[in-house]
Protein backbone atom coordinates (compact mmCIF):
# COMPACT_ATOMS: atom_id res chain seq x y z
CA UNK A 1 0.00 0.00 0.00
CA UNK A 2 2.33 2.17 0.64
CA UNK A 3 4.68 1.50 -1.91
CA UNK A 4 1.87 2.56 -4.35
CA UNK A 5 1.26 5.58 -2.94
CA UNK A 6 5.21 6.31 -3.54
CA UNK A 7 4.88 5.08 -6.89
CA UNK A 8 1.46 6.49 -7.78
CA UNK A 9 1.73 10.14 -6.10
CA UNK A 10 4.00 11.40 -9.19
CA UNK A 11 0.89 11.40 -11.83
CA UNK A 12 -1.40 13.66 -9.97
CA UNK A 13 -1.06 14.66 -6.37
CA UNK A 14 2.66 15.58 -6.75
CA UNK A 15 3.12 15.57 -10.38
CA UNK A 16 6.58 16.99 -10.87
CA UNK A 17 5.36 19.12 -13.88
CA UNK A 18 1.88 20.28 -13.27
CA UNK A 19 1.55 20.82 -9.30
CA UNK A 20 5.57 20.77 -7.96
CA UNK A 21 6.18 23.25 -11.09
CA UNK A 22 9.60 21.69 -11.57
CA UNK A 23 11.22 20.90 -14.47
CA UNK A 24 10.17 23.85 -16.68
CA UNK A 25 12.53 23.99 -18.65
CA UNK A 26 12.74 20.86 -20.75
CA UNK A 27 8.49 20.37 -20.21
CA UNK A 28 8.12 23.85 -22.89
CA UNK A 29 10.79 23.15 -24.78
CA UNK A 30 10.77 19.36 -26.09
CA UNK A 31 7.08 18.97 -26.20
CA UNK A 32 6.42 20.44 -29.91
CA UNK A 33 5.15 16.84 -30.41
CA UNK A 34 3.81 13.78 -28.59
CA UNK A 35 7.21 11.48 -29.54
CA UNK A 36 9.92 13.69 -27.76
CA UNK A 37 7.84 14.28 -24.87
CA UNK A 38 7.89 10.62 -24.28
CA UNK A 39 11.17 10.15 -25.03
CA UNK A 40 12.20 13.17 -22.90
CA UNK A 41 9.89 11.58 -20.21
CA UNK A 42 10.99 8.13 -20.08
CA UNK A 43 14.95 9.44 -20.15
CA UNK A 44 14.27 11.36 -17.20
CA UNK A 45 12.62 8.30 -15.70
CA UNK A 46 15.65 6.00 -16.37
CA UNK A 47 18.25 8.62 -14.86
CA UNK A 48 15.47 9.52 -11.64
CA UNK A 49 14.93 5.84 -10.71
CA UNK A 50 18.81 4.94 -11.14
CA UNK A 51 20.01 8.29 -9.23
CA UNK A 52 17.35 7.63 -6.37
CA UNK A 53 18.02 4.34 -5.71
CA UNK A 54 21.74 4.60 -5.66
CA UNK A 55 21.77 7.67 -4.07
CA UNK A 56 19.72 5.98 -1.33
CA UNK A 57 22.26 2.91 -0.73
CA UNK A 58 25.25 5.34 -0.17
CA UNK A 59 23.31 7.93 1.92
CA UNK A 60 25.05 7.10 5.30
CA UNK A 61 27.92 6.89 3.63
CA UNK A 62 28.26 10.95 2.28
CA UNK A 63 29.34 13.38 4.57
CA UNK A 64 26.65 15.93 4.86
CA UNK A 65 29.04 19.38 3.60
CA UNK A 66 29.72 17.35 0.04
CA UNK A 67 26.04 15.69 -0.60
CA UNK A 68 25.10 17.73 -3.28
CA UNK A 69 28.62 17.55 -5.75
CA UNK A 70 28.11 13.96 -4.79
CA UNK A 71 24.57 13.71 -5.85
CA UNK A 72 25.45 15.92 -8.93
CA UNK A 73 28.28 13.75 -9.86
CA UNK A 74 25.77 10.38 -9.63
CA UNK A 75 23.19 12.14 -11.89
CA UNK A 76 25.53 13.59 -14.10
CA UNK A 77 26.91 9.62 -14.90
CA UNK A 78 23.56 8.24 -15.81
CA UNK A 79 22.80 11.50 -17.75
CA UNK A 80 25.72 10.57 -19.55
CA UNK A 81 24.86 7.01 -20.00
CA UNK A 82 21.45 7.60 -21.24
CA UNK A 83 23.12 10.15 -23.71
CA UNK A 84 26.02 7.73 -25.10
CA UNK A 85 23.09 4.98 -25.28
CA UNK A 86 20.68 7.18 -26.95
CA UNK A 87 22.82 8.24 -29.09
CA UNK A 88 24.08 4.67 -30.53
CA UNK A 89 20.51 3.04 -30.71
CA UNK A 90 18.04 6.09 -31.03
CA UNK A 91 19.68 8.49 -33.15
CA UNK A 92 16.70 10.01 -34.45
CA UNK A 93 14.92 10.98 -30.74
CA UNK A 94 19.00 12.00 -29.72
CA UNK A 95 18.56 14.53 -32.64
CA UNK A 96 15.33 15.71 -32.14
CA UNK A 97 16.08 16.16 -28.49
CA UNK A 98 19.46 17.93 -28.72
CA UNK A 99 21.02 19.67 -25.86
CA UNK A 100 18.01 18.87 -23.56
CA UNK A 101 19.42 15.18 -22.78
CA UNK A 102 22.19 16.67 -21.32
CA UNK A 103 20.50 19.24 -19.24
CA UNK A 104 18.91 16.41 -17.43
CA UNK A 105 21.87 16.68 -15.26
CA UNK A 106 20.25 20.02 -13.50
CA UNK A 107 16.65 19.02 -13.88
CA UNK A 108 15.77 20.60 -10.57
CA UNK A 109 13.17 16.98 -10.29
CA UNK A 110 16.11 14.88 -10.01
CA UNK A 111 18.41 16.47 -7.70
CA UNK A 112 15.18 17.63 -6.07
CA UNK A 113 14.12 13.79 -5.45
CA UNK A 114 17.44 12.60 -4.60
CA UNK A 115 17.61 15.30 -2.16
CA UNK A 116 13.64 15.70 -0.41
CA UNK A 117 13.36 11.92 -0.68
CA UNK A 118 16.38 9.47 -1.79
CA UNK A 119 18.49 11.03 1.32
CA UNK A 120 15.48 10.33 3.93
CA UNK A 121 14.03 6.99 2.65
CA UNK A 122 15.20 3.26 2.12
CA UNK A 123 16.71 2.05 -1.19
CA UNK A 124 13.58 0.45 -2.37
CA UNK A 125 10.94 3.18 -1.90
CA UNK A 126 13.40 5.60 -3.56
CA UNK A 127 13.61 3.40 -6.30
CA UNK A 128 9.81 3.42 -6.69
CA UNK A 129 9.72 6.82 -6.10
CA UNK A 130 11.75 7.45 -8.79
CA UNK A 131 10.14 5.43 -11.01
CA UNK A 132 6.55 6.91 -10.09
CA UNK A 133 7.83 10.63 -10.58
CA UNK A 134 9.61 10.41 -13.55
CA UNK A 135 6.85 8.21 -14.87
CA UNK A 136 4.66 10.65 -13.89
CA UNK A 137 6.91 13.48 -15.70
CA UNK A 138 6.69 11.22 -19.04
CA UNK A 139 2.74 11.12 -18.70
CA UNK A 140 2.68 14.83 -18.45
CA UNK A 141 5.13 15.51 -21.44
CA UNK A 142 3.36 13.33 -23.68
CA UNK A 143 0.36 14.74 -22.93
CA UNK A 144 1.23 18.18 -23.33
CA UNK A 145 3.70 17.25 -26.47
CA UNK A 146 -0.04 15.47 -27.99
CA UNK A 147 -2.48 18.43 -27.37
CA UNK A 148 0.45 20.81 -28.99
CA UNK A 149 0.87 18.56 -31.72
CA UNK A 150 -2.50 18.14 -32.40
CA UNK A 151 -3.62 21.71 -32.17
CA UNK A 152 -0.42 22.65 -33.81
CA UNK A 153 0.50 20.41 -36.78
CA UNK A 154 -2.84 18.13 -36.86
CA UNK A 155 -0.87 14.65 -36.04
CA UNK A 156 -0.63 12.54 -32.79
CA UNK A 157 2.90 10.44 -32.91
CA UNK A 158 3.45 11.40 -36.39
CA UNK A 159 -0.19 9.68 -37.36
CA UNK A 160 -1.95 12.35 -39.43
CA UNK A 161 -5.39 13.15 -37.97
CA UNK A 162 -6.42 16.01 -40.33
CA UNK A 163 -5.43 18.28 -42.74
CA UNK A 164 -2.49 20.67 -42.10
CA UNK A 165 -4.31 23.55 -43.85
CA UNK A 166 -6.13 24.21 -40.53
CA UNK A 167 -3.64 23.99 -37.72
CA UNK A 168 -2.84 26.64 -35.50
CA UNK A 169 1.16 26.95 -35.98
CA UNK A 170 0.87 28.88 -32.57
CA UNK A 171 1.25 25.81 -30.61
CA UNK A 172 4.21 24.05 -32.07
CA UNK A 173 5.90 27.54 -31.01
CA UNK A 174 6.97 28.53 -27.57
CA UNK A 175 3.85 30.39 -26.79
CA UNK A 176 1.94 27.63 -27.39
CA UNK A 177 3.78 25.71 -24.71
CA UNK A 178 2.89 27.81 -22.06
CA UNK A 179 -0.85 28.18 -22.94
CA UNK A 180 -1.37 24.78 -23.32
CA UNK A 181 0.58 24.12 -19.51
CA UNK A 182 -1.61 26.92 -18.01
CA UNK A 183 -4.82 25.07 -18.97
CA UNK A 184 -3.64 21.68 -18.30
CA UNK A 185 -1.93 22.97 -14.38
CA UNK A 186 -5.90 24.38 -13.98
CA UNK A 187 -7.35 21.05 -14.90
CA UNK A 188 -5.08 19.17 -12.89
CA UNK A 189 -6.22 21.68 -10.27
CA UNK A 190 -9.87 21.02 -10.79
CA UNK A 191 -9.23 17.19 -10.55
CA UNK A 192 -7.24 17.44 -7.06
CA UNK A 193 -10.17 19.64 -5.57
CA UNK A 194 -13.06 17.37 -6.28
CA UNK B 1 24.46 3.11 9.88
CA UNK B 2 25.91 6.61 11.49
CA UNK B 3 26.05 9.14 8.95
CA UNK B 4 29.92 9.73 8.18
CA UNK B 5 31.29 12.60 10.06
CA UNK B 6 32.16 15.83 7.47
CA UNK B 7 36.19 15.90 8.33
CA UNK B 8 38.31 17.24 5.52
CA UNK B 9 40.13 13.27 4.99
CA UNK B 10 36.39 12.19 4.87
CA UNK B 11 35.04 14.37 2.15
CA UNK B 12 38.15 13.91 0.29
CA UNK B 13 38.41 9.93 0.17
CA UNK B 14 34.20 9.92 -0.16
CA UNK B 15 34.44 12.85 -3.18
CA UNK B 16 37.47 11.00 -4.64
CA UNK B 17 35.72 7.39 -4.99
CA UNK B 18 32.54 9.07 -6.22
CA UNK B 19 34.02 10.60 -8.57
CA UNK B 20 36.42 7.61 -9.63
CA UNK B 21 33.57 4.79 -9.99
CA UNK B 22 31.44 7.18 -12.39
CA UNK B 23 34.85 7.67 -14.37
CA UNK B 24 35.14 4.05 -14.56
CA UNK B 25 31.37 3.03 -15.06
CA UNK B 26 31.32 5.98 -17.65
CA UNK B 27 34.77 4.44 -19.60
CA UNK B 28 32.73 1.35 -20.02
CA UNK B 29 29.43 2.29 -21.24
CA UNK B 30 32.09 5.21 -23.93
CA UNK B 31 34.20 1.65 -25.37
CA UNK B 32 30.01 -0.49 -25.28
CA UNK B 33 28.43 2.35 -27.24
CA UNK B 34 31.40 3.77 -29.49
CA UNK B 35 31.82 1.87 -32.14
CA UNK B 36 27.18 1.82 -32.31
CA UNK B 37 27.63 5.89 -32.54
CA UNK B 38 29.58 5.55 -35.63
CA UNK B 39 27.76 2.93 -37.41
CA UNK B 40 25.00 5.23 -36.76
CA UNK B 41 26.44 8.71 -37.89
CA UNK B 42 27.65 6.52 -40.78
CA UNK B 43 24.41 5.16 -42.03
CA UNK B 44 22.42 8.47 -41.31
CA UNK B 45 25.17 10.37 -43.84
CA UNK B 46 24.66 7.14 -46.08
CA UNK B 47 20.91 7.45 -46.16
CA UNK B 48 21.08 10.75 -46.97
CA UNK B 49 23.21 10.33 -50.15
CA UNK B 50 21.21 7.49 -51.45
CA UNK B 51 17.73 9.77 -50.68
CA UNK B 52 19.69 12.32 -53.17
CA UNK B 53 21.00 11.22 -55.63
CA UNK B 54 19.99 8.43 -58.50
CA UNK B 55 21.20 4.85 -57.95
CA UNK B 56 24.55 4.00 -57.98
CA UNK B 57 26.82 1.35 -56.95
CA UNK B 58 29.74 2.41 -55.54
CA UNK B 59 30.17 5.89 -53.32
CA UNK B 60 34.33 7.21 -53.58
CA UNK B 61 35.36 8.68 -50.23
CA UNK B 62 34.24 12.66 -50.13
CA UNK B 63 36.97 15.14 -51.63
CA UNK B 64 37.02 18.44 -49.29
CA UNK B 65 36.69 21.64 -50.68
CA UNK B 66 37.28 24.50 -49.15
CA UNK B 67 34.60 27.42 -49.87
CA UNK B 68 36.85 31.47 -50.52
CA UNK B 69 36.74 33.27 -47.58
CA UNK B 70 35.18 30.54 -45.38
CA UNK B 71 36.36 28.02 -42.33
CA UNK B 72 34.17 25.50 -42.89
CA UNK B 73 34.82 23.28 -45.83
CA UNK B 74 32.35 21.53 -47.69
CA UNK B 75 32.50 17.76 -48.53
CA UNK B 76 31.64 16.10 -52.20
CA UNK B 77 31.47 12.50 -52.49
CA UNK B 78 31.55 11.07 -55.96
CA UNK B 79 29.26 8.47 -56.74
CA UNK B 80 29.56 5.90 -59.17
CA UNK B 81 27.60 3.26 -61.44
CA UNK B 82 29.61 0.48 -63.17
CA UNK B 83 32.55 2.74 -62.74
CA UNK B 84 30.89 5.61 -64.64
CA UNK B 85 30.53 9.14 -62.55
CA UNK B 86 26.36 9.63 -61.81
CA UNK B 87 26.49 12.78 -59.57
CA UNK B 88 28.01 13.95 -56.45
CA UNK B 89 26.17 14.02 -52.86
CA UNK B 90 27.35 17.25 -51.68
CA UNK B 91 27.59 18.20 -47.69
CA UNK B 92 26.90 21.75 -47.99
CA UNK B 93 26.29 24.49 -45.12
CA UNK B 94 25.01 28.23 -44.62
CA UNK B 95 25.14 29.97 -41.44
CA UNK B 96 22.55 33.04 -42.47
CA UNK B 97 19.81 31.02 -41.67
CA UNK B 98 16.88 32.49 -39.46
CA UNK B 99 18.54 30.18 -36.37
CA UNK B 100 22.07 29.81 -37.66
CA UNK B 101 23.69 27.30 -38.89
CA UNK B 102 21.61 24.71 -41.84
CA UNK B 103 23.47 21.73 -42.84
CA UNK B 104 22.44 20.00 -46.06
CA UNK B 105 22.88 17.22 -48.49
CA UNK B 106 22.81 18.14 -51.66
CA UNK B 107 23.06 15.09 -55.04
CA UNK B 108 24.47 16.83 -58.34
CA UNK B 109 24.28 15.01 -61.65
CA UNK B 110 27.28 15.09 -63.90
CA UNK B 111 25.58 18.09 -66.01
CA UNK B 112 25.05 20.43 -63.06
CA UNK B 113 21.86 20.16 -62.35
CA UNK B 114 20.12 19.28 -58.18
CA UNK B 115 19.11 16.03 -58.36
CA UNK B 116 17.22 16.27 -54.54
CA UNK B 117 18.51 17.25 -51.09
CA UNK B 118 18.09 16.27 -47.74
CA UNK B 119 17.89 18.76 -44.77
CA UNK B 120 20.49 17.32 -42.21
CA UNK B 121 20.28 19.92 -39.22
CA UNK B 122 18.87 23.17 -38.85
CA UNK B 123 17.29 25.07 -36.22
CA UNK B 124 14.28 26.68 -38.26
CA UNK B 125 11.58 27.70 -36.89
CA UNK B 126 9.24 24.73 -36.44
CA UNK B 127 5.76 25.12 -39.60
CA UNK B 128 7.42 27.97 -41.03
CA UNK B 129 11.35 27.86 -41.94
CA UNK B 130 11.19 23.84 -41.34
CA UNK B 131 9.51 23.40 -44.42
CA UNK B 132 12.48 24.00 -46.91
CA UNK B 133 12.44 20.11 -46.47
CA UNK B 134 9.49 19.45 -49.05
CA UNK B 135 8.67 23.03 -50.40
CA UNK B 136 11.92 23.12 -53.05
CA UNK B 137 11.05 19.86 -54.00
CA UNK B 138 7.83 19.49 -55.68
CA UNK B 139 7.00 18.82 -58.69
CA UNK B 140 3.88 20.55 -59.21
CA UNK B 141 4.94 23.81 -58.33
CA UNK B 142 7.74 24.64 -60.80
CA UNK B 143 8.34 28.12 -59.27
CA UNK B 144 9.96 26.68 -55.96
CA UNK B 145 11.69 23.69 -57.12
CA UNK B 146 14.88 23.22 -57.38
CA UNK B 147 15.13 19.83 -59.03
CA UNK B 148 16.44 19.76 -62.62
CA UNK B 149 17.33 22.57 -62.40
CA UNK B 150 21.13 24.53 -62.49
CA UNK B 151 22.72 27.33 -60.91
CA UNK B 152 24.49 27.81 -64.31
CA UNK B 153 20.70 28.26 -66.05
CA UNK B 154 18.72 29.47 -63.47
CA UNK B 155 19.05 32.24 -60.89
CA UNK B 156 19.27 30.75 -57.47
CA UNK B 157 18.20 33.64 -55.21
CA UNK B 158 14.32 34.09 -53.73
CA UNK B 159 12.35 35.93 -56.47
CA UNK B 160 12.31 38.77 -53.71
CA UNK B 161 15.73 39.71 -54.91
CA UNK B 162 15.34 39.39 -58.33
CA UNK B 163 16.45 35.26 -58.73
CA UNK B 164 14.31 32.70 -60.03
CA UNK B 165 12.87 30.49 -56.88
CA UNK B 166 9.65 31.46 -55.30
CA UNK B 167 10.78 31.73 -51.31
CA UNK B 168 8.65 29.65 -48.60
CA UNK B 169 5.86 31.79 -47.74
CA UNK B 170 6.60 33.94 -44.63
CA UNK B 171 10.46 32.53 -44.37
CA UNK B 172 12.21 34.29 -46.64
CA UNK B 173 15.16 34.57 -44.62
CA UNK B 174 15.45 30.32 -44.35
CA UNK B 175 15.17 30.40 -48.12
CA UNK B 176 17.99 32.61 -48.61
CA UNK B 177 20.14 31.11 -46.47
CA UNK B 178 18.89 27.05 -48.23
CA UNK B 179 19.52 28.67 -51.88
CA UNK B 180 23.23 30.01 -50.29
CA UNK B 181 23.76 26.61 -49.18
CA UNK B 182 22.63 25.06 -52.53
CA UNK B 183 25.05 27.67 -54.82
CA UNK B 184 27.74 26.91 -52.37
CA UNK B 185 27.69 22.96 -52.95
CA UNK B 186 27.68 24.32 -56.50
CA UNK B 187 30.59 25.89 -57.18
CA UNK B 188 32.35 22.76 -54.70
CA UNK B 189 30.45 20.95 -57.26
CA UNK B 190 32.37 22.43 -59.96
CA UNK B 191 35.68 23.22 -58.31
CA UNK B 192 35.89 18.91 -58.00
CA UNK B 193 34.08 18.08 -61.40
CA UNK B 194 36.86 18.33 -63.83
CA UNK B 195 39.49 16.32 -61.30
CA UNK B 196 36.50 13.21 -60.83
CA UNK B 197 35.57 12.42 -64.19
CA UNK B 198 39.36 12.55 -65.06
CA UNK B 199 39.47 10.04 -62.38
CA UNK B 200 36.85 7.62 -63.91
CA UNK B 201 38.22 7.50 -67.26
CA UNK B 202 41.27 6.74 -65.95
CA UNK B 203 39.61 4.20 -63.35
CA UNK B 204 37.54 2.95 -66.45
CA UNK B 205 40.60 2.12 -68.90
Amino acid sequence: MNQWKNFSKGFIKESPTFVLLLGMCPTLGVTSSAANGLGMGLATTFVLAMSNWVVSLVKSQIPDKIRIPSYIVIIATFVTVVELTMQAYLPGLFKSLGLFIPLIVVNCIVLGRAEAFASKNPPLSSLIDGLGMGLGFSFALTLLGSIRELLGSGKIFNITLYSENYVMLLFVLAPGAFIVLGYLIALINRIKKA
Amino acid sequence: MAQRESTFGNMVIVLLLVTLISAGALGFVHDMTSGAIEAAKIKAQNDAISKVLPAFDELKPPVTVLPEGETDSVLVFPAYAQGQLVGVAVKTYSNKGFSGHISIMAGIDKGGNFTGYAVLEHKETPGLGSKMDVWFNNADKPGQNVIGKSPATTKFSVSKDGGDIDAITASTITSRAFLDALVRAYAAFEKTSGTLSGETAEKTN
